[in-house]
């Protein structure tokens, strides 16, 4: 048993000490990442999300590889009601998350095509995109008359501005609350976290469900080892 | 009655086909050391991890599709609308991962042991074959999620071979294809990746494992467990009864057949092994970005370079030499250098004295420092080139090639410990 401890915690420390100091050196993006603590579990705010999404991203950013028929039943929603309450581009529900924007078009409008945010959850992180929409700042050299701290020079518009408003940014790069919205700050938050949180979730739809069946493996697996264990010591003691 | 059928059965089939012969020989009269310790197990392992990696590529494969247009979307079809797709991919690019760790294990067991020496040099050749179409598998196996790290990966290590002088540029064009990464070097890559190298992997896998019977296991003490005929006292021989290929010609000692002691030693090793990977899988796929690069989630763009261009880790080490060597051709002769090097192990050691245990002092400092070197390699090879991280590259590649070197010259008249007759209890 104590020779089996040791191999075990070989084992554990050898995969341990080979991701440490990868992540540990590794250069995260210089720029400050607020936390998103979003919650993959809260339906409601998924559905809020959603809402957001179609209402604010989806002219101009498609999911093209979820289908809404999936997310309704991922997020627990009636097919009637989103029928009626998220598709308004005539789609199947059985059909991809598409908009009708022309690439082309597209191109030269903002300089670059809005890219498809399917998988922009895992590209960029929750964080990325949580703190992102939510430094935007006044930038007159800009074509749409705004600029991003944590993208700088991105194409994009403030689509979100009706609701945040504008804010302003100083000589050290600090921004000021934004003016003009008709939210708060604490309530902006919020609608920003939601729709992370529904970004993630379209990064993975089965993450919460491949969470579930881990621990359910990683129990069956441990006892089993216990089984295997006492299987081997028994056949190994006339060798001994 | 069940059981008479069944021996009637393989009779029949044995009068025209050796099975129960060959699994005497190979597993249930096969006479293995009775001291295999902890880093025994990733032989096992590796052969768990090659079964995987097959069975879950050929339903992968069923629904991705091999073209520039539709690669990435398949993929995402894959981790979205096939059942248990996300699965079978998780399953697939979490066990390339720990198919490196596994035979690196593996490999390092082999120089602790002194498992490359005569008379298995052969052995190793065949382990250091299966290691290089190992790599080349994996490289191949990268482009095809045709993300933006596979694209630009595999720009990388394709552009090396322009370093060939003379023929450089054709060699870079017939690999690719095309004069730019393209459909056509998907299509291709996907061919060799689901036929021609695991076909190869498989056969050298085969090779390797009869190699190993035809000149018997080594161990933990290095100590051989086959006494010249005659030699051993009747009551001293191991009790179990072994296959006459090997028992005809030698004495057998503190041996065991592998079956069942080391098929049920072994299934314990699996299950930890699969605990651990199981974790990984479930619940970090992605492997802190290192199994799963983030450009990856965003579609090939030969018009868009990630910021910072790393290999997948498993190639660390040798891209890291690659990269500390300033000129192109002599940067890729480092790097090919350093796989030919562990070839040619078998010969550096002049020593006849097989474990770390029974060796001098300087072996294991040597060892240690390989091991060392190996890893700051391998985790410079993920980072930014930047001044620092290159010189200590330089030391560390060093440390690596010098451990060959210094290796040749100490093992010729090495200051070993005496070995005993017999392996302990």
């Amino acid at each position: 048993m104590k020779k089996l401890i040791i191999a075990v915690t070989f084992g554990m420390l050898c995969s341990v000490t080979a991701l440490v100091p990868f992540s540990a050196i590794a250069s995260g993006p210089s720029v400050h990442l607020d936390k998103a603590n979003n919650d993959l579990t809260d339906k409601e705010s998924l559905k809020k999300g959603f809402k957001t999404y179609i209402n604010y991203c989806l002219g101009c950013h498609q999911l093209q590889y979820q289908r809404y028929g999936r997310t309704f039943d991922d997020l627990g929603i009636e097919e009637a009601d989103g029928i009626a309450n998220y598709m308004y581009s005539g789609d199947k529900v059985g059909g991809h998350i598409l908009n009708s924007m022309p690439k082309k078009e597209a191109e030269k409008w903002f300089g670059s095509a809005p890219p498809d945010l399917t998988l922009e959850a895992r590209l960029r992180s929750p964080d990325w995109i949580y703190t992102y929409l939510r430094s935007f700042h006044i930038d007159e050299a800009r074509p749409f008359g705004v600029n991003n701290t944590v993208f700088k020079d991105v194409g994009m518009p403030h689509v979100l501005q009706d609701l945040q408003g504008v804010s302003t940014i100083d000589e050290h790069g600090e921004l000021s609350p934004a003016m003009g919205g008709t939210l708060t700050v604490e309530e902006y938050d919020v609608v920003v976290r939601d729709l992370t949180n529904f970004l993630e979730y379209v990064g993975e739809p089965n993450k919460l469900e491949r969470k579930a069946i881990g621990y359910w493996v990683l129990a069956f697996l441990f006892f089993f080892f216990i089984l295997t264990y006492f299987l081997k010591k028994e056949y190994w003691k006339d060798v001994h | 009655m069940l059981m008479k059928l069944f021996t009637d059965f393989m009779g029949w089939i044995d009068k025209r086909l050796p099975v129960t012969d060959a699994w005497n020989k190979h597993l249930a009269q096969y006479p293995a050391p009775k001291n295999f310790n902890f880093w025994y197990f990733f032989g096992s392992l590796a052969m768990l991890v090659l079964v995987n990696q097959i069975l879950t590529g050929i339903w992968l494969t069923m629904n991705y599709e091999p073209s520039g247009d539709g690669a990435f979307a398949s993929i995402e079809y894959i981790m979205r609308d096939v059942d248990f797709g996300w699965l079978l991919r998780y399953m697939h690019s979490t066990g390339a991962s720990a198919f490196f760790v596994v035979v690196y294990m593996h490999m390092m067991r082999g120089l602790m042991y002194g498992s490359y020496q005569k008379p298995r040099e052969l052995l190793w050749i065949f382990g250091m074959l299966i290691f290089l179409v190992l790599m080349a598998e994996a490289f191949m196996g990268y482009l095809l999620p045709w993300g933006n790290m596979s694209y630009w990966g595999a720009q990388v290590i394709i552009s090396l071979f322009g370093a060939v002088p003379i023929i450089g540029d054709d060699l870079t064009l017939w690999i690719r294809g095309d004069y730019v990464i393209s459909g056509a070097t998907l299509n291709r890559f996907f061919a060799l990746h689901v036929i021609a190298m695991p076909l190869v992997l498989v056969i050298l896998v085969f090779l390797h494992i009869l190699a190993l019977h035809e000149v018997g296991s080594n161990n933990p003490e290095g100590i051989d467990i086959k006494k010249p005929k005659g030699s051993v006292k009747p009551e001293e021989l191991s009790k179990f009864t072994f296959h006459k290929q090997y028992s005809a010609n030698y004495d057998i000692v503190d041996a065991v057949p592998f079956h069942p002691y080391y098929t049920v030693k072994d299934i314990m090793g699996v299950v930890g092994f699969l605990f651990l990977f199981c974790w990984v899988m479930f619940f970090a796929p992605e492997g802190g970005g290192y199994f799963m690069e983030a450009p990856n989630f965003t579609p090939a763009n030969g018009l868009k370079t990630p910021e910072h261009i790393a290999p997948v880790w498993y190639f660390g080490p040798f891209y890291t030499i690659l990269r500390v060597i300033p000129d192109k051709l002599l940067g890729a002769v480092g790097m090919f250098s350093a796989i030919i090097v562990l070839f040619l192990l078998p010969w550096f050691d002049r020593g006849t004295v097989k474990s770390v245990r029974y060796r001098s002092k300087w072996h294991l400092i040597n060892l240690i420092q390989f091991a060392i070197c190996f890893v700051v390699l391998g985790a410079l090879g993920t980072m930014p080139a930047t001044p620092v991280a290159n010189m200590i590259g330089v030391i560390a590649s060093f440390g690596y090639f010098g451990f060959f070197v210094a290796l040749w010259f100490y093992s010729k008249n090495e200051n070993t410990k005496p070995m005993p007759e017999r392996i302990a209890d």
